[in-house]
């Protein structure tokens, strides 16, 4: 493999932990990114002319460490800070294990998390630090204009500077709440990238996968949580439908989708995920949705689809997530396994609790099945005017036209 | 690391029997606290302004909120989660807010 490529995987495999160490050793968040950034542009001048070493990982630590080590030396500010920064050996393997590196990267992810942020820093710094993506690509992901972006980090690291937000995992009695809000950030990270469809999309695409790629780290650092495991089984099983998602940009129902073109791969990781998450007796609202993913997935038409069971779940999650978009998906299995009727019922009872387009969406669809063609095209108009993406307005514009020619056609 | 917990709650109202009194808050927090005391109420607040040469002067606090800075307490913590966990400890932060702010050192 020539040099850059493989400075290109160790970029994405390791900097997050060798930013997560330093970050340790130096207080410095700044300071620690400067000097990792520094590490990989030596790798790339040193490594051709010198091969690639044994370690890399451990070689790009040593001379970020010595980077910072230099630069901190210079500016002779923090005594204290330097001694432990020399007292970190060069070359002791206990220091740069596997274990020590976890703990690091864990400490990082949950500092990103911490509950005093917005949920946008914490987002944001967790892309920015751990994944190492440029604020520019994340404003973009995001629809932000770099310069908001840039602030928003700014602000997040300066609170926890000046708040003393500490770099640690949190003692047991917090690591609930705190997992949590963690699991949370990872979450609301692939839905921005699942959400937004086909055009934009690489990046947001790339928020997907940066997404999968933090879950398996999550795990790999939090074997016996139960919920993590669950949050990736969870990404694996929504992301294998990726390719069957759109037609030329046109959003593709789940029922109506190629199921060929699902990840088999994927599907069959996330359920053995899911299975051995289940196993441990602890479910949650992650490992409940995954199962509910699981239903889709291995069903192997649309006809085939448990629905029955699939509402049964949905009533489930509703206990651990009391939220009407919750109810709302409640209310769509229900009509998928008793009639449209009784979903309807569960829909109107949502009227007060639920704006935005999918209320008034999911209406007219139980409405069109219930041949209610006209009430179908006024609330499929309502959620139109309402939808945010221009792959929702194309598909509701398509269905508005559907039902409008049957009811033409029906006309005597 | 210095923190001031701002004690903020609507007068309107009343700690319920059930809240943890005052005292077992200082007694748990011991030695941390530095300093703190209870304010008298807004009706007897008085905000200054100067605005060029003039001394502008509002009777009641300097904001329109339903919560208001009922008292304040100086502790000193290791990191801000040691000072969360003091405040979501305090008797008000049942029933109103506290507002935790690290002093500028």
């Amino acid at each position: 493999m020539p040099v850059e490529a493989r400075v290109a995987d160790l970029f994405r495999a390791e900097r997050g932990r060798i930013v997560a160490t330093l970050i340790r050793l130096t207080g410095d968040w700044d300071l620690a990114e400067e000097c990792v950034q520094d590490a990989f542009a030596r790798a790339l001048e040193c490594w051709p002319r010198e091969g690639i070493p044994l370690r890399p990982g451990a070689w790009l630590t040593t001379t970020a460490r010595n980077r910072a080590l230099d630069r901190l030396r210079r500016s002779t500010v923090e005594a204290a800070k330097l001694r432990e920064v020399v007292a970190m050996p060069d070359d002791d393997p206990e220091a740069l294990d596997d274990h020590g590196f976890r703990d690091d990267l864990l400490r990082l992810i949950f500092t990103c998390c911490h509950p005093a942020l917005t949920l946008e820093a914490r987002v944001a710094l967790t892309l920015h630090t751990v994944t190492g993506l440029t604020t520019a690509e994340i404003a973009r992901a995001f629809l932000v204009p770099e310069q908001t972006m840039a602030k928003r980090l700014v602000r997040a690291r300066q609170k926890i500077r000046n708040a003393r937000i500490p770099y640690r995992v949190p003692p047991a009695h917090l690591l609930p709440e705190r997992t949590g809000g963690v699991l949370g950030v990872l979450y609301l990270l692939f839905n921005e990238g699942y959400a937004a469809g086909a055009g934009a999309e690489l990046l947001r695409r790339n928020l997907c996968l940066e997404a999968i790629r933090l879950a398996r780290t999550l795990v790999d650092l939090m074997p016996d949580e139960p919920e993590a495991v669950g949050l990736l089984a969870l990404v694996l099983l929504q992301d294998s439908r990726q390719a069957a998602r759109f037609d030329g940009g046109d959003l593709v129902p789940l029922e109506e989708q190629d199921r060929a073109r699902w990840d088999g791969e994927q599907i069959s990781e996330g359920v053995a995920l899911l299975d051995s998450a289940l196993r441990r007796g602890r479910p949650g609202p992650y490992q409940v949705q995954a199962a509910i993913a699981a239903c889709h997935a291995t069903a192997e038409r649309a006809a085939d689809t448990d629905w029955p069971q699939i509402a049964l779940l949905y009533g489930e999650l509703a206990k651990l997530v009391p939220s009407p978009v919750v109810r709302l998906n409640r209310a769509v299995a229900v009509a998928m396994a008793d009639g449209p009727l009784a979903g309807l019922a569960l829909v109107d009872g949502l009227a007060d609790e639920l704006t935005g387009h999918l209320l008034p969406a999911t209406r007219a669809d139980l409405l069109r099945r219930l041949g209610r063609n006209t009430e179908a095209i006024t609330a499929y108009e309502e959620a139109l005017a309402l939808a945010p993406t221009d792959a929702e307005r194309r598909h509701l514009a398509r269905r508005i036209t559907e039902v409008t020619a049957v009811k033409e056609s029906a006309r005597p | 690391m210095k923190y001031m917990l701002l004690i903020c709650v609507d007068d309107t109202i009343e700690p319920t029997a059930a809240d943890p009194t005052i005292e077992q808050w200082l007694a748990e927090v011991g030695g941390r606290r530095l300093d703190g005391s209870e304010l008298r109420s807004i009706q007897d607040a008085t905000t200054v302004r100067t605005r060029g040469d003039e001394v502008l002067l509002t009777d009641g606090p300097f904001a329109e909120t339903k919560e208001h800075i009922v008292g304040y307490d100086i502790v000193d913590c290791a990191d801000l989660d040691e000072a969360i966990r003091i405040a979501s400890r305090h008797p008000c932060a049942r029933f109103g807010s506290v507002e935790v702010r690290p002093f500028a050192e």
